[in-house]
């Protein structure tokens, strides 16, 4: 975990007789409520085995989770959970609070989603990773657990692991804090550590971190892991077994390989073609899986998938499919081991199998609106210059002292002509947010001019800033919480005109249109947010955003609190958008998979500057910038081959606070480039700090961008650029002969 | 922290200095000190009643900044806050009582804080279980219930309690017993015997209103992730609450505890008339029915100086509790 470069963890598969850790049968959980009982989970049936890594896969409300805090005995009293959990051979349902108690945190132990809640912010991290040492040894003295819990933070990770042992969870950075999870998860050296979507509050370069050191945990104890996670691209890179869930059952399981190359349940097809890939983003549309999943208080009794499955056929409707093996003629039920093989819960798993239905075909990639040209010659909607943005650092309660800035955006020069899509991406703090705040905001910026359709917006009076403000429309993150869940639709979608002044027949008028064009039923109107999904709400945002029929739409990170199976359809609607209205788009993401999907041309920003920008095509394909190609390479890609053959840029700590002076290169303290670098060449990152240049296609802020293939070529055979796209699309439809 | 600490007991002095500045201003404007000497019969000689008033520095005909002025100039220079109506000291006499009010006031809020936390704690714990009703209920009726009214209550029952033992074993007017030996055990055993009610009075009325914050606060606590978490570690649920769960909860009671203390005020104010203790609550009742511009100035400053102690006391809890907020 030291060197910047790393290999991915192989699976680590036991060597001697490879017994259950955990066995998991017929687990249903009930959650009785007055509107009708929730069965959020049913009939589930798994196994892991010592060491083995098994990922647990589904959208949100799947039961995932709630599977795994069964087995740790930690739902509400008023959940009804029947089945069987054996840990070990002990069966843990049943078992009391305080027996619990002696195996949490022992031999079971568990990693959270949200690393900063699940910290007690009133004790020190130190004491909280001791706490667990000396709850299950109490002979252990003080000064001993102290001591270890040192040594165990500095293995997960953390530097200076002595002094940062006593600070607080508020002192630590997001990634910090889910080592520290990891540290307590690992103290006792368990049998099985279960983790909850633990990378999902993270960013991308942090997550290849956490990953890694997961799979560290996983070697130092020899524990089984199991994975709850959304996310396909990290299951292809770390998982031996996926166990697929929908609607509180699992509905297909088997290897990674299995799983990823030869699903059997379409719904599992269309999740795997529904993922933006980084390898074949950008070239083909995605896949969009329609509908939604049903809603767990009221299951019909035919399959769950049916309503959305292009496959139903009469008998789903009316007997749900039980999970059974496929391919039983290959590999066959392993006796007195069931429930391991591939399986899948479907009535044309068969069909499937034998090629009778070809599965390219149950979700056809849609046509896409014709080929696209991007002219360069368009004109320019939205031009920034030297954009600054600082913030005062005070001090002081009576008397307020400025006792640094932070450099939020430092100088960032950008534009966007008609019709196109500028990608901003970078970690968390990077200063993407702030740059679209400063746009939408349409004031006088600190430093630097922001030209929107030419007008300088330093010049506006106030009624033409408000007039300008047609122009520019955004649309924020979380659906529901950017909806005001007291107005109907009709309201919501319109309140854009409104603040211009519009007539209501405008307005009423305007609201059926945009409905229409987001895809939306015009008739709708009159509800309330909380009668649409995840997916239907984006769908709300888009459309009041294009009421006043603007030139320019600010994506703030439209598609990620979306489910995938809805992302994609959220995406190919914003691409289709565009295309018909002659849109131009910032768009602001983590995900560089979906950037590359929609994008023009990409900037990525690092400390509050872009660091590299450019055309889509060539920036994913060869980026210049190390800091560019080591997100590129911490970006998972939903294919378990293509995950083991690469090798990743691991980038060490994290994104440092952007209130230091700047001196040298602001990249350098992390620079995978910079160590392997000899010292003349180093001392020039160090004391000049570089400016965007032109390298062919790009632009790029690095003083050795044409020495970066140091990093490709230097450490690890295959290099980072992405892999050929090849692989997940052919192998996934193929049929096994 | 300490200079944090420091700089907020300067804001607040400088806040209380204001405070007691406002409260002479208005109580000058308003409080008309020459009515207690008219109506009488036989009439008393204007210019005696000008030359009283005058002398106390409360003649209603001098305009208000100028009485305002010298009664500054007096508190600067002598550090006096003048006469009473009464011709005594107004220091000197809230010396003299402050004693027993602030026995009342201490244990009192004290003890509700104490009592609060507990109930609203365990009210989380057990929400919609009968235990959680029960507080809920009672804290609903003593918050409804006037301070006074609780008082007379209580001695009532204590009439009943001692009849029943036939001994006067609840002692419930003034302070003390007049005449009690001056040795140790005898006077604390009837100062606590005398306190008994008051301070059950206010001890109840001041954790009925903790006991609802506490509770919100604690079932905020109770889903934390950190909870979770602390189960996860291996905890009981339990061990868990207590270890992780009650000091968070209490955090944020620490500004409630100096914003009610206002509050515990005017209920011990009450408290002490209805049970006849000649401390600062008689004292202020005194000196607004009398219209005593000084004296009802040196109450203000009283409770002016007690809130601003109780404030700078939470704010020391507050970030000995939370890490948060030390740097």
């Amino acid at each position: 975990m030291r060197e910047s470069t790393t290999v991915r963890a192989g699976p680590v598969v036991p060597s001697g007789p490879s017994e259950a850790v955990l066995e998991v049968d017929g687990l249903s959980v009930t959650f009785p409520q007055r509107s009708g009982d929730v069965r959020a989970v049913r009939d589930v049936s798994f196994t892991v085995r010592r060491g083995e890594f098994l990922a647990v896969v589904g959208e949100s409300g799947s039961g995932k989770s709630v599977s795994a805090t069964a087995v740790m005995g930690l739902l509400p009293s008023t959940a009804r959970v029947t089945g069987d959990v054996r840990f070990q051979d002990r069966s843990l349902l049943g078992m009391s609070d305080r027996a619990l108690s002696r195996l949490r945190g022992n031999r079971i132990s568990m990693v959270f989603q949200d690393p900063l809640s699940a910290l007690n912010p009133v004790h020190t991290v130190g004491a909280q990773v001791e706490e667990v040492l000396r709850l299950h040894a109490a002979s252990t003295s003080p000064a001993a657990a102290s001591a270890r819990a040192v040594e165990l933070l500095r293995t997960v990770g953390i530097p200076d692991a002595a002094r940062r042992a006593r600070a607080y969870p508020h002192e630590f950075s997001g990634g910090m804090r889910q080592r520290a999870m990891i540290a307590m998860a690992i103290a006792n050296d368990p049998d099985l550590i279960i983790a909850d979507e633990p990378t999902t509050a993270l960013d991308v370069t942090i997550q290849a971190q956490i990953m890694e050191v997961l799979q560290e945990a996983r070697r130092l104890t020899g524990a089984a892991v199991l994975l709850i996670t959304h996310d396909l691209g990290v299951v292809a890179g770390h998982a031996d077994r996926v166990a697929v869930m929908y609607a509180g059952t699992v509905v297909e399981q088997g290897t990674v390989e299995e799983i990823f190359y030869s699903p059997r349940m379409p719904y599992t097809l269309g999740l795997l073609r529904s993922v933006p890939n980084l390898t074949t983003a950008g070239t083909e549309r995605l896949v969009p899986l329609e509908g939604r999943p049903p809603s767990l208080d009221a299951l019909g009794p035919g399959c769950p998938f049916a309503p959305r499955c292009p496959l139903v056929v009469d008998r789903c409707r009316q007997e749900e499919p039980a999970l059974l093996p496929v391919g039983t003629e290959r590999r066959g039920p392993l006796p007195g081991d069931p429930g391991r093989v591939h399986a899948a819960a479907c009535w044309r798993a068969p069909e499937l199998e034998s090629g009778a239905v070809h599965a390219a075909d149950v979700f056809p990639r849609p046509a896409g609106v014709a080929a696209r040209t991007v002219a360069d010659d368009g004109e320019t909607v939205l031009e920034v210059t030297d954009l600054v943005r600082h913030f005062p650092l005070t001090r002081g309660a009576v008397v307020k002292r400025r006792v640094g800035t932070v450099r939020a955006v430092d100088g960032v020069s950008f534009t966007l002509r008609r019709g196109q899509t500028l990608g901003l991406v970078g970690e968390s703090g990077c200063g993407k947010s702030t740059t679209v705040l400063e746009i939408l905001e349409m004031a006088r910026p600190q430093h630097g001019t922001i030209r929107i359709n030419g007008r300088d917006v330093a010049q506006l009076t106030k009624a033409e800033r408000r007039h300008l403000r047609r122009d520019v429309q955004v649309v924020f993150q979380d659906p529901m919480a950017a909806l005001d869940p007291r107005l109907p639709v009709a309201a919501l979608v319109g309140e854009p005109l409104t603040a211009q002044g519009a007539d209501r027949a405008t307005i009423s008028r305007r609201v059926a249109e945009t409905l229409e064009l987001v895809g939306l039923d015009p008739s709708m109107a009159s509800r309330y947010p909380h009668e649409f999904s995840g997916g239907q709400r984006q769908r709300l945002g888009i459309a009041r955003a294009l009421s006043t029929e603007p030139r320019v739409l600010v994506l703030d990170e439209p598609v990620s609190a979306l489910d995938v199976s809805i992302q994609a359809g959220v995406i190919n609607l914003l691409e289709d958008l565009r295309d018909r209205l002659g849109l131009s788009y910032v768009f602001v993401a983590h995900d560089l998979a979906v950037v590359r999907q929609i994008a023009d041309t990409v900037a990525v920003m690092y400390l509050g500057r872009i660091v590299e920008q450019g055309p889509v095509a060539p920036l994913y394909a060869r980026p210049r910038h190390p800091y560019t190609q080591a997100l590129i390479s911490a970006v998972p890609v939903p294919d378990p081959g293509v995950e083991a053959a690469r090798r990743r840029i691991l980038l060490e700590g994290d994104l440092p606070s952007p209130t230091a002076e700047p001196h040298g290169c602001p990249f350098r303290p992390r620079c995978p480039l910079y160590r392997v670098l000899d010292e003349d060449a180093r001392s020039r990152c160090r004391d000049e700090e570089p400016e965007l240049r032109a390298l062919g296609p790009l632009t790029a802020a690095c003083h050795h961008a044409e020495r970066n293939h140091l990093l490709v070529a230097g450490r690890s055979g295959a290099g980072t650029r992405s892999p050929a796209p090849r692989a997940h699309e052919d192998r996934s439809s193929e049929n096994t002969p | 922290m300490l200079s944090y600490i420091l700089r907020r007991v300067v804001n607040y002095v400088v806040l209380t200095f204001l405070a007691t500045v406002c409260a002479y201003m208005l109580t000058s404007a308003f409080m008309d000190p020459t009515r207690r000497y008219q109506g009488r019969n036989p009439p008393l000689d204007p210019e005696s009643i000008t030359r009283t008033v005058d002398e106390l520095g409360v003649n209603p005909d001098v305009p208000v900044l100028e009485r305002t002025g010298a009664w500054l100039h007096r508190l600067v220079t002598e550090g006096s806050f003048g006469r009473t109506i009464h011709q005594t000291d107004v220091l000197t006499e809230m010396v003299a009582r402050a004693g027993v009010s602030l026995r009342l006031l201490v244990v009192g809020s004290v003890l509700a804080a104490v009592l609060g936390v507990a109930l609203g704690v365990w009210g989380a714990v057990r929400q919609y279980r009968a235990a959680d009703s029960v507080i809920t209920y009672a804290s609903y009726v003593l918050i409804a219930t006037p301070t006074f009214v609780g008082g007379v209550v209580l001695m009532i029952l204590a009439t009943r309690f001692n009849a029943a033992v036939g001994e006067q074993v609840i002692r419930f007017t003034g302070a003390y017993t007049p005449g009690v030996p001056p040795e140790f055990w005898p006077r604390l055993a009837d100062t606590v015997s005398h306190m008994l009610l008051p301070t059950i009075a206010l001890t109840l009325f001041g954790a009925a209103a903790y006991s609802r914050y506490q509770r919100s606060m604690m079932l905020d606590v109770l889903n934390a992730d950190y909870i979770r978490t602390a189960r996860a570690k291996g905890r009981t649920r339990t061990s868990a609450l207590w270890r992780h769960g009650v000091r968070v909860a209490v955090i944020p009671m620490t500004t409630y505890f100096a914003y009610s203390f206002g509050t515990l005020l005017a209920g011990s104010t009450f408290l002490e008339v209805v049970f006849s203790w000649n401390g600062m609550g008689q004292f202020t009742i005194d000196a607004v029915t009398q219209s005593d511009v000084n004296a009802a100035t040196g109450a203000v400053f009283f409770a002016a100086v007690l809130v601003l102690i109780s404030s700078t006391l939470s704010e020391i809890l507050y970030a000995a509790l939370d890490p948060r907020v030390r740097s």
